[in-house]
């Protein structure tokens, strides 16, 4: 049996001296989950505030929509990504199939609704805040929504912050289209899958601490920002 | 400043899923005056106020300023029952109206600070207003309607959960706001407020204005049993 001791231990080793491949699975994980919160962020932060000031006829068909897509299986969104990017699918042409750009479109359509749906609740309690107030002093639409979108920039940036905690922890849809390859494609949760099926331990250990280590970063941060929040001065 | 006044409530009537929350109101409000909304508890003050302000949309009637309403809100301002602070320091809160209008950072800082010292909380200035207390904040809410020097202000309670020295100052403030010529619209559940302050008075039941008149002939000679009994603070 292995010992999960040695295991630990080899793990910290990989750590302590920055070991190459973890070091390099690492920054790709950060380079394709940021960017997918990038993109995502600009397109769902907006998207949330806008479904939850304009009042038009199919809004709360826009919004149920928008949180069934967030209840997509990622797996499903990778195999739909998958057969979109594939040679013989329309968007065959461009060959992105098993490259980092194939992993960030499929972080972003799995990370996305998560965002707007997120920025779209933080702005509706907001916007009832500060409704008459706003109108009394005859705003424009442009002045309120900048007005709504600054002073609820803590939770807009917690939203991008658990697209953040979702797109780095995700699995499914990155192995799909991502395809997992060595110095190409592999990021922590891919590698971690795969290592462990291999029996080396070791590096699935580091990566994972380095996950968890993440994980927390993103919790803590979205803690600081709530307490913020209640403090005395901002 | 534009004279946007007199203002005129034609057959005024707000309802929601049938319920009747105020009206049929017919009543006109002239420049200068100080008027108080009187009623119990859900007779349709803060209704009727909204209404006047324009943030109440109504189901029949029509209430005419001398301009357009949207260019008549801009000389007003309105102070609601619970005060909204917007989720920035006191002094963000006082220059936000003043910036909308144009004002540069360093005029409108000045006078923030300025209106921050009649309100004594100077201290305060970069404090998150939302953490205020609630007369606080409420004392905030009035200083960033009057610091636009509106020619129109609506109080909704403005001094609902002030002490007895805060009240004072208020009222102190009201009335020099009054001697520079600004029409002020304010409801209080506070009888000697009311007559400390008024010069016109609007008694509402019920959604209606049951009776209205100066204050003077209202406190002493009040036209209706309802009015009487509301003055010696029998329920009604
Ligand atoms: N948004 C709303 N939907 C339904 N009913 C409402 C709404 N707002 C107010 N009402 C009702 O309209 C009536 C008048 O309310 P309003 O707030 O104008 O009373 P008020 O005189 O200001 O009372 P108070 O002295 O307690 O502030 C009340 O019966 C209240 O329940
Ligand atoms: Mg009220």
């Amino acid at each position: 049996m292995y010992d999960i001791w040695d295991g630990i231990k080899s793990a910290l080793y990989l750590l302590v001296t920055l070991d190459r491949d973890l070091i390099e699975i690492t920054l790709r994980s950060l380079q394709v989950t940021l960017m997918a919160v990038a993109i995502g962020s600009a397109i769902g932060l907006p998207l949330g505030a806008w479904l939850a000031i304009r009042r038009f006829r199919y809004r709360r068909v826009a919004i149920a929509v928008l949180n069934a897509f967030m209840g997509l299986p990622p797996v499903v969104v990778g195999l739909i990504v998958y057969l979109l990017l594939s040679r013989s699918g329309p968007f065959g042409v461009f060959g992105l199939l098993f490259t980092p750009t194939a992993m960030i479109i499929a972080q972003v359509i799995i990370i996305t609704p998560l965002i707007a749906s997120i920025a779209h609740q933080a702005i509706r309690e907001l916007w009832a805040e500060y409704h008459d107030l706003l109108i009394s002093l005859n705003t424009s639409k442009g002045q309120r929504i900048r007005t709504l979108i600054w002073d609820g920039r803590r939770p807009l940036i917690t939203a991008s912050l658990a697209g953040f905690g979702r797109g780095i922890g995700e699995v499914g849809a990155i192995m799909i289209v991502g395809g997992n390859i060595d110095h190409a494609t592999r990021v922590l949760t891919t590698a971690i899958a795969l290592e462990t099926g291999k029996g080396d331990f070791a590096l699935a250990l580091g990566l994972g601490f380095v996950l968890i280590f993440l994980s927390l970063f993103v919790n803590f941060a979205t803690h600081a920002l709530g307490r913020t929040e209640r403090g005395r001065f901002w | 400043m534009k004279a946007t006044l007199p203002l005129k409530l034609r057959d005024v009537c707000v309802r929601r899923r049938g319920k009747t929350l105020i009206g049929p109101i017919d009543l006109s409000l002239d420049a200068g005056d100080l008027t108080i909304v009187l009623g119990p508890n859900g007779a349709g003050k803060t209704t009727l106020m909204r209404a006047m302000h324009g943030l109440q949309r109504l189901s029949s009637g029509s209430i005419n300023y001398a301009v357009p309403t949207v260019a008549a809100r801009d000389a007003q301002a309105f102070v609601s029952q619970h005060p909204i602070m917007m989720r920035r320091s006191l002094r963000d809160n006082l220059i936000y109206p003043l910036k909308l209008r144009g004002t540069s950072r360093d005029e409108a800082t000045v006078m923030a600070e300025d209106w921050a010292a009649r309100i004594e909380l100077t201290h305060a200035l970069s404090q998150a207003a939302p953490n205020l207390s609630g007369g606080e904040k409420q004392k905030v809410a009035l200083a960033r309607a009057l610091i636009t020097k509106p020619e129109l202000v609506f109080l909704d309670e403005p001094c609902a959960n002030l002490d007895g020295h805060a009240t004072r100052d208020i009222e102190t403030m009201l009335l020099a706001e009054r001697d520079v010529g600004r029409t002020l619209v304010m409801s209080t559940h506070d009888l000697g407020q009311a007559r400390r302050l008024a010069t016109r008075v609007i008694f509402m039941l019920k959604g209606r204005v049951h009776e209205t008149g100066t204050a003077d002939s209202f406190f002493s000679t009040p036209k209706t049993a309802e009015a009487v009994a509301f003055l010696k603070g029998d329920i009604v």
